[in-house]
């Protein structure tokens, strides 16, 4: 399948998403969140107990990030915002997803087969970016517009971000069940036996 | 003059250095890595990384968010009336407020956040005293993605080689995509348990392009990079044929009936810094000298 290049704005329409394909290219506009495990913790517990958490992540996007954050003056700047590692919040993602819809997650390294599923089922999509590429990330972060749960830390807090042209970024899951990291796994379990051999284990 | 004072403010600058930029042994191994990739997915990736490394060194900011928890290693000459530790402590205190640091650490249970990366038993310092006249201090500002996927197992003594090799091999199979590959291993055999760990996240205070004094375990090293190249897990796990940008062995005698092998796993962003100050109050920064 040919590689598109898509530029998307929040909120995204589940129309947007299943267009996308496993490979294809996404810079974002527009508002997003970033939330790791306190959040998922504390958004999915407040769900249970019929509350809202601060912000609204239907059709909007979930960050998987803990920024470092600088105050200027009255205002909150990005100072660096690469991804952390998603597969850390395996275990709450499908409910996460259920529950408040994002159109799409960013984040590294993918996530596991129950959060592809819920992915297919709902109308999301796992967006990909460079670990560690941190500064880059943040040039892609015109205005921060807040923070909620800042009494978690830093890393931990919703933040509250105005993306401008964020990316690149690569669809690693598609919301059709096709991940590109069980594709590449698949690759790396042909070529274990070529690795043992050249380590003379076998 | 060697003080307190000097000592955090070398802590201070110390940090600075190594958050913003890497040191070259591990940039030429990212260069090698895109000039020797021909597909399109790690060549984009490999020229994010290379240009954020550019991008972080021309604005001193860190290059990644996660600046990790601050572990030391410190040499210290004979007979100094200074406390080092405390130096350091107060350079970490002020290095998360003026580089800035992320606030990573947190207690291990209720997982509060004072805010400063100072908590029990953090800095963590790590003390050894040299005949030298002047004092050493090592920092790896090294992120949790990578070193959650760190392992050690007590391998029986019959498993030998074959069962080390095997190890590091699962190791790596298992983190796949998850420690922002491409990695470096810090492997430590031998000793005890703690040893063996140890000495795993010290194998990764030598830069990657010196190999192990030992030509046997050097040989290892170079056996492992190159076999475990041709996995294809990729820089970020997107597949490619740069997994790992090095491996670094180190060894230390154990008892008969035990074999201990500890991986630690290095994203590619393998952030350390040494500095060095002088009985005059000189100092000078060997991994950062440009």
């Amino acid at each position: 399948m040919r590689q598109m290049q898509v530029r998307l704005k929040t909120p995204i329409t589940e129309e947007q998403i299943r267009k996308l394909n496993i490979g294809d290219i996404v810079y974002l506009d527009g508002i997003i969140y970033t939330g790791r495990d306190e959040v998922h913790i504390h958004a999915l517990e407040k769900a249970e107990h019929g509350e809202k958490p601060p912000v609204d992540f239907n059709r909007s996007v979930l960050y998987h990030c803990g920024p470092i954050m600088k105050k200027v003056g009255e205002e909150w700047v990005m100072v660096a915002g690469g991804p952390t590692t998603s597969s850390r919040m395996n275990s709450l993602e499908p409910n996460f997803i259920e529950k408040f819809r994002p159109a799409a997650i960013i984040g590294k390294g993918g996530m596991s087969q129950p959060t592809i599923d819920a992915m297919a089922k709902f109308g999301t999509v796992y967006l990909a970016i460079t670990g560690g590429a941190a500064v880059l990330a943040a040039k892609g972060v015109k205005k921060v517009h807040g923070v909620h749960w800042f009494e978690f830390g830093m890393p931990e807090a919703i933040w509250v971000l105005e993306a401008d042209n964020f990316g690149p970024l690569t669809v690693g899951i598609d919301s059709h069940g096709k991940s590109m990291f069980v594709n590449v796994d698949t690759i790396v379990k042909g070529n274990i036996e070529k690795v043992r051999k050249k380590l003379k284990l076998v | 003059m060697i003080s307190e004072k000097l000592v955090k403010d070398v802590t201070v600058e110390l940090l600075r250095k190594t958050v913003t930029r890497m040191t070259d042994d591990v940039v030429n191994e990212l260069k090698n890595a895109m000039k020797n990739e021909t597909e399109e997915v790690p060549r984009m990736q490999l020229k994010a990384i290379l240009d954020n490394l550019e991008l972080a060194e021309k604005t001193t900011t860190p290059l990644c968010q996660d600046t990790g928890v601050t572990i030391f290693y410190v040499n210290l000459p004979r007979c100094l009336n200074v406390d080092v530790e405390n130096g350091i402590i107060e350079g970490v205190r002020t290095a998360t407020k003026e580089v800035p640091l992320r606030p990573n650490a947190v207690h291990p249970l209720t997982r509060k956040n004072p805010g400063d990366n100072v908590g029990r038993k953090m800095p963590y310092v790590n003390f050894k005293i040299w005949d030298k006249d002047y004092i050493e201090i090592t920092v790896m500002t090294k992120g949790a993605g990578s070193e959650n996927m760190s392992q050690l197992a007590m391998l029986t003594p019959s498993q030998g080689v074959k069962g080390v090799k095997e190890f590091i091999l699962n190791v790596v199979l298992k983190a796949g995509s998850n420690p922002c590959p491409p990695t470096i291993l810090g492997v430590g055999i031998g000793g005890s348990s703690d040893i063996a760990t140890k000495l795993a996240k010290e194998a990764l205070l030598r830069p990657i392009d010196k190999p192990n004094e030992d030509v046997e375990i050097a040989s290892m090293e170079k056996e492992l990079k190159d076999a475990l190249n041709d996995l294809g897990i990729g820089v970020m796990g997107l597949g490619g044929k740069t997994t790992v940008l090095g491996v670094n062995i180190e060894y230390a005698f154990c008892h008969t009936a035990s074999l201990p092998v500890a991986v630690n796993v290095q994203c590619w962003a393998a952030r350390r810094g040494t500095a060095q100050i002088f009985p005059d109050g000189k100092v000078k920064y060997p991994t950062h000298e440009r």
